[in-house]
């Protein structure tokens, strides 16, 4: 007789689902975090609806309203050229968070698909070749190298993404080989060998399901690091150039009328404390949630 | 001991190899012409072909590679194409003043971090450690140079209590140059209120440099010292009878710090990757303003010579840190002795 397999999946899958979430939503700091993260992704996604003045995104110039400190009209100020910081930090969510999509689809698959070859392949030269690339890479911290390869570039947005995304990669190689390394002499690896099975089947079939789920929490955890890091790179005015409202942008833009208009400044600056800190919190609450140790 | 020094000394040479290839490959394949970039677009065409012959340009990749390795090997590192100066003098002139910096942000971050790690361990639950867990979650998250500005922000313009550019106040002579780190030199000519001064200018670069550590070393001791109260052996020293002031100090905090300690190689040269930027907010005349500097002016020479010396710093920090690490856990010198 065969049982519908599904009849022994679906609940226990359901019943976990609901414990992760259980767990997950027991923290305190884990709910903050996701609460900030929603509020960072939504106002980012409506900015042209939920921005008081949505025209303050771009080339916009208001002289009578130039240089406002916060008050209820403006909460956040208004910049020199009279946009207002609110609208412009809520556009700017866009950008930190598109760089951060961007790369991480660029760096995740690829990342994760050279550490599963390498970790398949544990002990041959593939495995040499790719893990030493690796470690060249991890040998600084990242920061330096992404701003000596940003400098060399035009600065612009794409090229600052483009950097990030050529250093980031080796993070995912390092997870994905220790999971696959790990699993490699495991039962159902050596079976599914033993009948003649693709290599690249063995590698995307058994054992990267293995790998999603410390993945998944990385990338969440990642998307505050890559933000950080790409503020950094525009702050020293190697990312997305004025007018663009990239945040880091607006934070060194603003510095230099420090301290007499402060809040051009500030109020960036604690924006991408609170998106990167919204980003760390959640990674940590999933992390804990799902009992996952390799990060 | 010795040994495994050695083997990894050897393989940090073939990492920083590969470093060295990485980099240079990527100056070289940028668009644009290396020395149009360095001579600027209003100078004749003659200099900039002499400067490409100096450069070896004209060579085939490999070949300018293998020239360039042979002259870093003997200490050549090239001349800075904006100073005009040979990198490695440049970089003799601003290094001190950058370790001088990410030293003193190491001394604040250590005993901060083992301080409230400590406490926050100990008393885990409290309302100190779910103080502690609030200020690392913001430590970890806040970038440098945000910390930077919001601390230029406070004490330079709202409560002006520490200086906050360069390295020395207006009217204070510089001691002459020995060490090149300003409170040593100070120290060595006996003036104190010049130290001072200098303490006094230190001060916000190195908590910028340190917030994050000390957030992240911290807990890092906290989650050490939470593990090792459960074990056995502190509980035999409790029914002994042994105080607790003793427990916490000679038996607790040694095998808890093993994992801080780990870290800590890659921690400090994080710190001296964040000078870039902080030297720079801070106007502190060291190698990572200089090296930034460096970088926007696409000073090539300079670039891959501040990358490969970063690259140096991580290899040798973190050599160091495994020897503490096998010093402070036994079971690892025992290991080592069985091998």
């Amino acid at each position: 007789m065969r049982i519908p397999i599904e009849k022994f999946i679906t609940p226990d899958r359901k019943d976990s689902i609901k414990r992760t979430w259980y767990k997950f939503s027991s923290n305190p700091l884990s709910i903050i975090g996701l609460i900030s993260v929603l509020i960072v992704t939504l106002s980012a996604i409506f900015a042209p609806v939920l921005a008081p003045y949505p025209e303050s995104w771009g080339r916009w110039v208001d002289f009578s309203q130039a240089c406002q400190p916060p008050s209820w009209k403006h909460p956040f100020g208004t910049d020199i050229y009279g946009r207002d910081i609110l609208s412009r930090i809520m556009f700017g969510f866009r950008y930190d968070l598109l760089m951060a999509i961007c790369i991480l689809a660029m760096v995740v698959p690829t990342g994760t698909f050279l550490g599963l070859i390498a970790g398949y392949y544990r002990g041959t030269w593939i495995d040499t070749v790719i893990m030493r690339i690796t470690d060249i890479f991890l040998a600084i911290p990242s920061i330096v190298l992404a701003l000596a390869i940003c400098a060399l570039l035009k600065p612009s947005l794409f090229n600052s993404m483009m950097a990030v995304s050529l250093l980031w990669w080796p993070w995912y190689s390092r997870l994905a080989y220790s999971i696959a390394s790990s699993l490699r002499n495991e039962y159902f690896v050596l079976a599914a060998e033993l009948i003649g099975a693709h290599p690249l089947y063995i590698i995307f079939s058994e054992i990267l399901p293995n790998c999603l789920a410390p993945i998944f929490t990385k990338m969440t955890l990642d998307v505050g690091w890559v933000i950080l890091i790409g503020a950094t790179l525009s702050f020293v005015g190697l990312g997305a150039q004025e007018p663009t409202p990239a945040l880091g942008t607006m934070v060194s833009v603003g510095a230099k009328y420090m301290p007499d208009y402060w809040w051009m400044t500030i109020f960036p600056a604690l924006a991408i404390a609170f998106t990167i800190l919204g980003f760390n919190l959640l990674g940590d609450g999933i992390r804990d949630a799902l009992a996952i140790e390799e990060i | 001991m010795v040994s495994y020094v050695a083997k990894r000394l050897f393989y940090s040479i073939f990492v920083l190899i590969g470093l060295s290839i990485l980099i240079f490959t990527l100056t070289r394949i940028i668009p644009g012409d290396p020395a149009r970039l360095a001579l600027g677009p209003l100078a004749p065409e003659w200099a900039v072909e002499r400067l490409r012959e100096k450069l070896h340009l004209n060579d085939p990749l490999p070949v300018q590679y293998i020239i360039w390795l042979k002259n870093a090997i003997q200490g050549d590192l090239g001349e800075s194409l904006v100073s005009k100066r040979p990198v490695v003098k440049d970089f003799l002139t601003y290094f001190p003043a950058t370790l001088e910096l990410v030293i003193f942000s190491t001394i604040i971050a250590t005993i901060l971090a083992i301080l409230i790690g400590a406490v926050a361990g100990r008393y885990a639950n409290s309302w100190f450690d779910n103080l502690a867990r609030i200020f690392t979650y913001i430590g970890i998250s806040v970038p440098g140079f945000v910390w930077a500005i919001l601390l230029l922000f406070l004490f330079g313009y709202i409560w002006k209590v520490l200086p906050t550019m360069g390295q020395l106040s207006p009217g204070l002579p510089r001691p002459p140059v020995r060490t090149g780190m300003m409170s040593i030199d100070a120290l060595l000519v006996g003036r104190w209120d010049v130290f001072i001064d200098h303490l006094k200018h230190m001060i916000l670069p190195a908590l910028c440099l340190s917030i994050g550590r000390i957030a992240q070393e911290s807990r890092i001791l906290r989650a050490g010292i939470i593990e090792n109260l459960k074990k056995d052996y502190i509980a035999a020293a409790i029914s002994y009878g042994i105080p607790e002031r003793r427990i916490m100090l000679s038996y607790l905090l040694k095998p808890s710090m093993i994992p801080m300690v780990a870290v800590m190689g890659m921690d400090i040269a994080g710190s001296m990757g964040g000078s870039y930027i902080i030297e720079t907010i801070f106007n502190w005349p060291g190698f990572g303003r200089y090296s930034l500097w460096a970088m926007l002016n696409k000073d090539l020479n300079a670039t891959i010579a501040s990358v490969m010396l970063m690259g140096m710093f991580f290899a040798i920090f973190n050599i160091i840190v495994d020897v503490i690490v096998a010093y402070l856990d036994p079971r690892i010198r025992v290991m080592e002795r069985a091998t």
